[in-house]
């Protein structure tokens, strides 16, 4: 499985991005080989629509799971729509918020 | 004649020009407010609505049976509105901006326009002004072309168009084909910096403009010298005067509550006129 996670770093030490559309980079783990890929996110700066630019990303990357810090209405209705599921991590490393999401201790966003 | 009133800060007076000015000229003149998201003419200018057409624009729509998921409409669109995952794009209305060129990209004609509608342009007649001014629908944040519907109705040989603070896309939507922009500023460090930049943006659309102090007291070391060291013309100075802040607050025209003022915008109109001959 897939995970999706916004960072403005770029490895599993660098702290989570809190924003979803306009994150630095996303960061797709991958649980099976314990491996990662990241993307830049070329949306930063886009003058509007930059969620849902980005659930298009996390989609085509293949994650199921997106851990960000706060998605919008749009972004979360076009995540909804991808069969993405989103849980909520701030103030963490990725590595950290990986730990919490296997730990069981994120919570899941059922709204934006 | 067009003459665009505009400003780069808010507050400084556009909208009691405007229509100062076309009462000034004593006769038939249109005055077009373009302030769309917060239009306010009308509170000094009163009258029966004689006219209202309604405003849309064309928004694609996708016939699930034809698109075979290529995405090409997601990549061209630099709106970001159109979302796509893997299957039929879904279409975001309220970040679409009506370009169509999603239906132009679309190989098997699978998208197709269908109006939204954005607001309403309304006209006024109010003595011997006719206003028009459009009202954009709450939600909607898309106002060039309500702006540019509200300037199809320009009509007669004096249009005065109201336009809305800042230097972005809806003002420059309102200041193209002006004959004239008359800049109103403040004299204040809020008021300059505005005007510095509200004077690049006429500048790049190479519009003639001139500018007018509001507010103006004997101590200005700020716009005045500004204006001289630029060679920018000063079109005329409006007094800071307690009694124009007082009439501007019942909603009483200026000229008409104070009839003194009247030669300075009358002088304030054929300044301009003679500016933009």
């Amino acid at each position: 499985m897939k995970i999706a996670f916004t960072t403005s770093g770029t490895d599993l030490a660098a702290p989570m991005d809190p924003r979803f559309g306009r994150a630095a980079h996303f960061l797709i783990f991958d649980t099976e080989t314990n491996d990662f890929v990241l993307i830049d996110n070329p949306n930063t700066a886009a003058a509007q629509g930059a969620g849902i630019k980005a659930a298009g990303t996390v989609f085509k990357a293949g994650a199921a799971i997106l851990i960000s810090g706060e998605c919008g209405p749009k972004a979360f209705g076009a995540l909804k729509q991808a069969g993405v599921r989103i849980y909520s991590a701030k103030s963490m490393s990725v590595s950290g918020a990986l730990e919490a999401f296997r730990a069981g201790t994120l919570p899941e966003a059922t709204a934006a | 004649m067009k003459i665009a009133v505009a400003s780069g800060k808010g507050g400084t007076g556009k909208t009691t020009l405007a229509v100062n000015l076309a009462l000034a000229a004593n006769g038939a003149a249109q005055l077009l407010d373009c302030d769309v998201e917060a239009p306010n003419v009308h509170l000094f200018l009163k009258g029966r609505i004689q006219r209202e057409r309604v405003v849309t624009i064309p928004i694609p729509e996708i016939d699930a049976a034809r698109c075979n998921g290529c995405d090409e409409c997601n990549e061209f669109c630099r709106y970001n509105a159109i979302a796509s995952f893997g299957a039929v794009p879904v279409i975001m209305a309220e970040l679409c901006h009506g370009c169509g060129g999603c239906m132009r990209v679309c190989r098997r004609k699978a998208i197709r326009e269908i109006p939204k509608r954005i607001g309403v342009v309304e006209t006024l007649q109010c003595g011997a002004i006719t206003l028009v001014h459009g009202r954009l629908d709450v939600g909607v944040s898309l106002t060039p072309p309500l702006i540019q519907a509200v300037k199809q109705e320009a009509r007669g040989d004096l249009v005065i168009m109201d336009a809305p603070p800042g230097t972005s896309c809806p003002v420059i939507a309102t200041l193209r084909g002006a004959d004239f922009v008359v800049l109103v500023t403040e004299p204040t460090p809020f008021g300059l910096n505005d005007l510095t930049l509200a004077m690049e943006t006429v500048r790049e659309l190479g519009l003639p403009f001139g500018a007018v102090i509001n507010r103006a007291a004997g101590n200005d070391d700020l716009v005045r010298p500004y204006l001289e060291k630029e060679r920018i013309s000063l079109l005329a100075e409006i007094p800071d005067d307690r009694r124009i802040a007082q009439s501007y607050a019942k909603g009483t025209r200026l000229i008409d509550a104070m009839p003194d003022y009247k030669p300075l915008f009358a002088g304030l109109l054929r300044t301009i006129c003679e500016a933009a001959a």
